[in-house]
This record gives structure tokens, C-alpha cells and sequence, in this order.
């Protein structure tokens, strides 16, 4: 589904992507860690296009990007995209934010793209905030809408990039059940994030990057009930982030 | 102090009627002015924000030449200077058949002077939309076009929609300059009432006090309009 | 070129007028501005409505207006001519004043209130906590627009056109008119207008950057 070749990229002469291959596969969950600046949030984003790189290949189905130019908007539409702060549209009501891009990127009609909106207001479970603003909502109920409202594009990918890290404890658990639900029902996941419980429960993979660079990646069960076999680095990492 | 008040005057013909005009050409100057400082401020900022290197330098030089220099000193060079560098038919219709010529001028004047002012108030606002906006407008497929239009500038929009109002009390009072080429505004018809009458308390005042009412009624409006008011915060 | 040359001490004294101007216009209106300022903090009730009269009064009306209302009241008041200069002056720093106490206001107010309280929870009295802890912050956060408002006050000061003293610009349009060169004379004076406010625009901008 996903095959990124031999991604590098770089701010100015500083790497930030360092010869990443990864592979990700139709329905498979991929949780990426490691510590701050190791280039998650960045590798991620460049799936979507969001942020250029300068040499290899990311390949999403059936569309290349790195040679020569690609419809990014068309990628786009098939690709979600989950941010850290949210990100909703503050000046529109939950309704608008979710209908926006279905109206302007899809092309549906207001009633077709109420309908589905509302289907999805159901599934996260925020019926009742349809006409709300965002501010007016606590944080776990903004990232629930936001995940609806990348949902509302019918996507083949979702990206998660530190979904819950801007969220108060006690958040956290409705939004990450939400993504187990959409997990189950197989959608293809990357999945930036520190919740380790959440990887052990829901990730068929776990990434470990450190400086750019891939460093471990390897199955859920041999990451967390075989850690003998990490590197020095991943388990030091490890260490820090999990309960003892 | 040895004055003797006449506060009528100012009530009086042809002194009310004087006044009254003067009001007409201020707010005539200032609407025009607007108008044009509208249309050109908005391509600048959004040019300023999006173009490429070298189309944002010549949008941030824009910017600063009319900014860096007093406006009655533009004011000038579009009345004195311009006709003379324009091709000589043209030049000589601008100092000869043009309708209007000095309030035309001075209408000009202003508006590309405000233009400037306008567009880094514009890009202010812009700036001031939180740079994840673009990308989660990006990240559902919109065009970048798309993301101003729907996304950014509405929100741009209400964050400087207080300023604005500001700014439009500016235009108000720097509409006194097109004085200096000879429309004859509100300051300029309080000035000709001191000169002819020598009452300069009844004639500024009454001229201040015109000015202080259409200063109180921004003023509200500004207190209206703050996105604080408004109700939406980030 | 030649008419420019023959004139160009006449053209450097209207530049000095017209920095002398700013200078006075700057350093009086930042003292009564700062006096505005205080009596508004400390001058209760009717203090602080006092002051808010003068600042809106002042901002409401076009500087040029200003500068006729002086023009013709102070020789009034003081019984005798005085000359544009001492008129012009007295309203360049009445103007400033207006805009110089809503800047130190904001500047104020752009400390945050916690830093207040955690002074007077050392035990700090008000004058103390103002002195030490929030006016040192506030001064910072003041410094740029301080200058930003002297580069303006620069360009308002060519306005004393309308009371025919002999600053820069008023310099610049009687040697155009006399020599017959509007065109030279007027790019020459916006050259000069744009060269000193990028100039001291970009010394602004260094501040702010040296200075978070």
C-alpha cells in the first residue's frame, strides 16, 4: 500500500530523513516512535505531501512521489491526515468543518455530504456537537472531530501524527478508542505516537527511529516481549516510556 | 485673553453650508480611497505571502515605498510629477481634461498610500492564523487556493477587522492632506472660516468636533468588532 | 541637476529642522506622554477620564488640523506673535503625548499580570514591583514601537507645509518651484524621505531581533 525507497530529506545541509525504506501494507496499524526530533512527524508528512523530499521514492497504490510531479490533491483525498493540535477550522461550526473539503474536494452535494457527516458524528460519538463551534469542545472531542473529518473523504490511508500528546490525561483513551475502532474494522494505519499501550494492543508493527533514521522495525510481539534483541538505543528508549 | 465668542457662527450660512460640503469631500475622499486601497491591498499581501522570491520582494518593496515616504509628499508627486512623466498626450489630458483633477489626484494618492498600509495589515492577519491551518486544509485535498479562500482568510479576515476599522479613521484624518493640492475638505473649509472670520475657536472646533463624532462611531464599531466580541478564539 | 546643487544647503537646513522637529516632537512627547501615562494609573477615577478625553480627542482629528488649531490659539493665548516654529511645536508634542501614553499603556499591559503578583509575594511594595519587575519588562516590550512612532512623527513633521515653515519638504518645493524642476526636486525629497526611514526602519528591526 505504502513503500517509501530510499527517502532522503533535508533543511538546508541538516538531514532530517536519512535513507528511509519502510514498507506498509493494505490494513496493517504502523506505530513509528522515538524521541523528539528523530523525524517521525516529518516522515509522515511526506506521505500526504505535505513536506517535500529530496531523493527516493514513496509509493502510495498505484501513485509515485519523488519523480518528476504528482497530483498532490488527488493523493490527498485518498490519504487522511490526524494532527497534534487539531487543527480544526475555528471560525466554522463541526458541521461546516466536517462538509468543507467533502463540498470543495468532492464535489457533494450539501445534503450527501450532511448525511455522511452526521454517520460519522455518530461513530465518534459527538451527535449532539453538530452545531457546535470548536472552541467550545474539549480536546479529546476536537481530535474526535478532526478524525471525522479526515474520515469524511472516505481516505484508503490515515496518518496520526501525535494525536493525543496536546491532550489532558484523562482524553486521551476516547480519542485512541476511537482509533483501535477504525483499527478493527482494517484501514490502513501510521501511527505517530508516544502511547506505548496502545501500540502493544492495536499495531501490527512498530517503527523505532532515532536521528532521521530507521532503526528498528519489526512486529509488535518480538518489540515489546522480545526486547533483548533491540538495539541499544530502542531499548534505552523503551525504558523511558514504559511503566515499570 | 481678549476673544469674543460667536459659537452661531458656525450655524450660520454660508458658514454651515461651508462646513457641510467640507464634510461631503472628506467622506467622499476617504470611500474613494478606501475603495481602491481595497483592491490593491489584498493581491499585495496575499503576492507578499505566497509569490515566488522575487514576487515577494516586489510586493515587500510596494509596501515600502509607500509607507516610507509622507503622503503629502505623494501627494505632490502624483500632482506634479507623474503628468510630466506619462506619455504627452496622456499627460496633458491629466493636466488639462481630467475631471475633477484634484480631487482625483488626492483620491489616488490615498488610496495607494493606504494600499500599502492595508496589505501589511492584511498580511498581518494572515501571519496570524496558526501555520497548521494550511496543512490540515491541505492534508483534506484542498487546493492552496481553496485553503485561503475557505480556510485562511476568513479567519484573517476576523482577526483584523478591528484594525480595519482603525485604519478607515486614518484614511478619514490623512484626507485632510488632499488639502495641499487644493480640495477643499472639512480642515481646509474650518481653515478658509478662521481666515475669512478670524473665529478660529468656533471654526476648528466645530471641525473637531465633526471629526471626534465620526472617531466615536469607529470606535464603537472597532469595540463590536474584536474577535473577542466575536467569540471566536483558537 | 545643477538647480539641486546650487540649493543644496538650503535643502540640508529643512532636513535639520525637520530632525530637529522629530527630536523635540520624540523627547517632549515621551515626557508628558509618560506624565499622561502615570496620572492614568495613579490619578484615579477622574485622572484616568482626563486623560482618556485628551487621548481620543487627540487621536480623533488629523494632525494638520492640530497644527492650525495651535497655529492660531497660541499667539492668542500668549498675547503676541510667535512664530510657526513654537506653534508647530507645542502641537507636534501635545500629538505625540496622546500617542506615546497609549503605547507606554500598552506596554504595560503586556506584562503579565502573575509577574505582579509573584513581586508582591516576595513581599515587594506596588512601587517596588512596578520599578524592578514590571517596567523593566514593559520598556523592552515598548522600545521598538517607541521608535517605530518617532519614524512617523519624521514623516508628519513635512505637515508644517501648511504653516509655511521651512522644513525639508517645504525646502524641496520652493527650490522646485523657483528653479523650475518639480520632477528632480520631488524624487530627490522622496529618495531622501525613503533612504532615512528604511534606514532607521532596519535599525528597528536589529533591535527587535538582538532583543527578544
Amino acid at each position: 500500500m505504502i513503500v517509501f525507497e530510499r527517502v532522503d530529506k533535508c533543511y538546508g545541509d541538516k538531514p532530517v530523513l536519512r535513507e528511509v525504506s519502510l514498507t506498509v501494507r493494505q490494513g496493517e496499524v504502523v506505530v513509528i516512535c522515538g524521541p523528539s526530533g528523530s523525524g517521525k512527524s516529518t516522515l509522515i508528512k511526506c506521505v500526504n505531501a505535505l513536506e517535500p523530499f529530496q531523493s527516493g521514492t514513496i509509493r502510495i497504490g498505484e501513485a509515485v512521489l519523488g519523480r518528476g510531479s504528482l497530483d498532490a490533491r488527488a493523493l490527498r483525498r485518498r490519504v487522511g491526515m490526524v494532527f497534534q493540535h487539531f487543527e480544526l477550522y475555528p471560525h466554522l461550526d463541526v458541521m461546516e468543518n466536517l462538509c468543507l473539503a467533502q463540498r470543495t474536494v468532492l464535489g457533494r452535494s450539501r445534503p450527501a455530504a450532511e448525511e455522511r457527516a452526521s454517520a460519522l458524528l455518530d461513530r465518534v460519538g459527538l451527535r449532539d456537537k453538530r452545531s457546535a463551534m470548536p472552541a467550545q469542545l474539549s480536546g479529546g472531542q476536537q481530535q474526535r472531530i478532526a478524525i471525522a473529518r479526515a474520515l469524511a473523504l472516505d481516505p484508503e490511508v490515515m496518518l496520526f501524527d501525535e494525536p493525543t500528546s496536546a491532550l489532558d490525561p484523562e482524553m486521551v483513551n476516547e480519542v485512541l478508542d476511537v482509533m483501535t475502532g477504525l483499527a478493527r474494522e482494517g484501514m490502513t494505519m501510521m501511527v505517530v505516537t508516544h502511547e506505548m499501550g496502545f501500540a502493544r494492543r492495536v499495531a501490527d508493527r512498530v517503527v523505532f527511529m532515532e536521528d532521521g533514521a530507521i532503526v528498528e522495525d519489526c512486529a509488535t510481539d518480538v518489540f515489546f516481549g522480545d526486547p533483548g534483541t533491540l538495539s541499544q538505543r530502542a531499548q534505552r528508549f523503551l525504558s523511558k516510556v514504559l511503566p515499570h | 485673553m481678549n476673544y469674543a465668542w460667536d459659537w452661531g457662527l458656525v450655524l450660520r450660512e454660508p458658514y454651515a453650508g461651508w462646513l457641510i460640503a467640507g464634510v461631503a469631500w472628506t467622506l467622499a475622499l476617504s470611500a474613494a480611497g478606501w475603495a481602491l486601497a481595497l483592491i490593491l491591498a489584498l493581491p499585495v499581501a496575499l503576492l507578499r505571502v505566497l509569490g515566488s522570491p522575487a514576487i515577494r520582494w516586489l510586493a515587500g518593496f510596494y509596501v515600502s515605498v509607500f509607507r516610507n515616504i509622507p503622503l503629502i509628499l505623494q501627494m505632490f508627486v502624483w500632482f506634479f510629477v507623474v503628468p510630466e512623466l506619462m506619455p504627452r498626450d496622456l499627460g496633458l489630458w491629466v493636466k488639462r481634461d481630467m475631471p475633477q483633477p484634484e480631487f482625483t489626484t488626492a483620491v489616488v494618492a490615498l488610496g495607494m498610500y493606504t494600499s500599502g498600509r492595508l496589505a501589511e495589515l492584511f498580511r498581518s492577519g494572515i501571519d496570524a492564523v496558526p501555520r497548521g491551518q494550511v496543512s490540515a486544509a491541505l492534508a483534506c485535498g484542498l487546493t492552496r487556493a481553496q485553503a485561503y479562500q475557505y480556510v485562511i482568510l476568513p479567519q484573517a479576515f476576523r482577526i483584523i477587522l478591528a484594525p480595519l476599522t482603525s485604519e478607515f479613521l486614518s484614511i478619514v484624518k490623512n484626507s485632510s492632506i488632499a488639502l495641499t493640492i487644493g480640495v477643499v475638505e472639512l480642515t481646509a473649509e474650518s481653515r478658509q472660516i478662521e481666515d475669512m472670520t478670524f473665529h478660529g475657536f468656533e471654526a476648528f472646533g466645530a471641525a473637531t468636533l465633526i471629526y471626534v463624532v465620526i472617531a466615536f462611531g469607529l470606535d464603537r464599531m472597532a469595540a463590536r468588532l474584536r474577535p473577542s466580541a466575536l467569540a471566536v478564539r483558537t | 541637476m545643477n538647480a539641486l546643487w546650487d540649493n543644496a544647503a538650503f535643502l540640508v537646513e529643512g532636513l535639520a529642522l525637520s530632525l530637529g522637529l522629530t527630536a523635540i516632537g520624540v523627547l517632549g512627547g515621551l515626557s508628558l506622554g509618560t506624565a499622561l501615562a502615570a496620572l492614568r494609573l495613579f490619578g484615579g477615577r477622574a485622572g484616568g477620564a482626563v486623560v482618556d478625553v485628551y487621548v481620543f480627542a487627540f487621536r480623533a482629528v488629523p494632525l494638520i488640523l492640530v497644527i492650525f488649531w495651535f497655529y492660531f490659539m497660541v499667539p492668542l493665548i500668549l498675547g503676541r506673535p510667535v512664530g510657526a516654529f513654537a506653534s508647530a511645536v507645542v502641537a507636534f508634542v501635545l500629538f505625540e503625548a496622546a500617542y506615546y501614553s497609549e503605547i507606554i499603556r500598552g506596554g504595560l499591559a503586556s506584562v503579565r499580570p502573575g509577574q505582579m503578583n509573584a513581586a508582591l509575594a516576595c513581599g515587594m511594595s506596588h512601587l517596588a514591583a512596578l520599578r524592578y519587575v514590571v517596567l523593566p519588562q514593559a520598556f523592552r516590550a515598548m522600545m521598538p514601537v517607541f521608535l517605530t512612532q518617532a519614524i512617523v512623527l519624521f514623516q508628519d513633521t513635512s505637515l508644517v507645509f501648511v504653516v509655511s515653515l521651512h522644513d525639508f519638504l517645504t525646502a524641496a518645493s520652493i527650490v522646485a518651484n523657483r528653479a523650475g524642476r518639480l520632477v528632480e526636486t520631488y524624487l530627490l525629497a522622496c529618495l531622501v524621505y525613503y533612504l532615512v526611514c528604511l534606514g532607521a526602519t532596519a535599525a528597528v528591526a536589529r533591535m527587535r531581533r538582538s532583543a527578544p
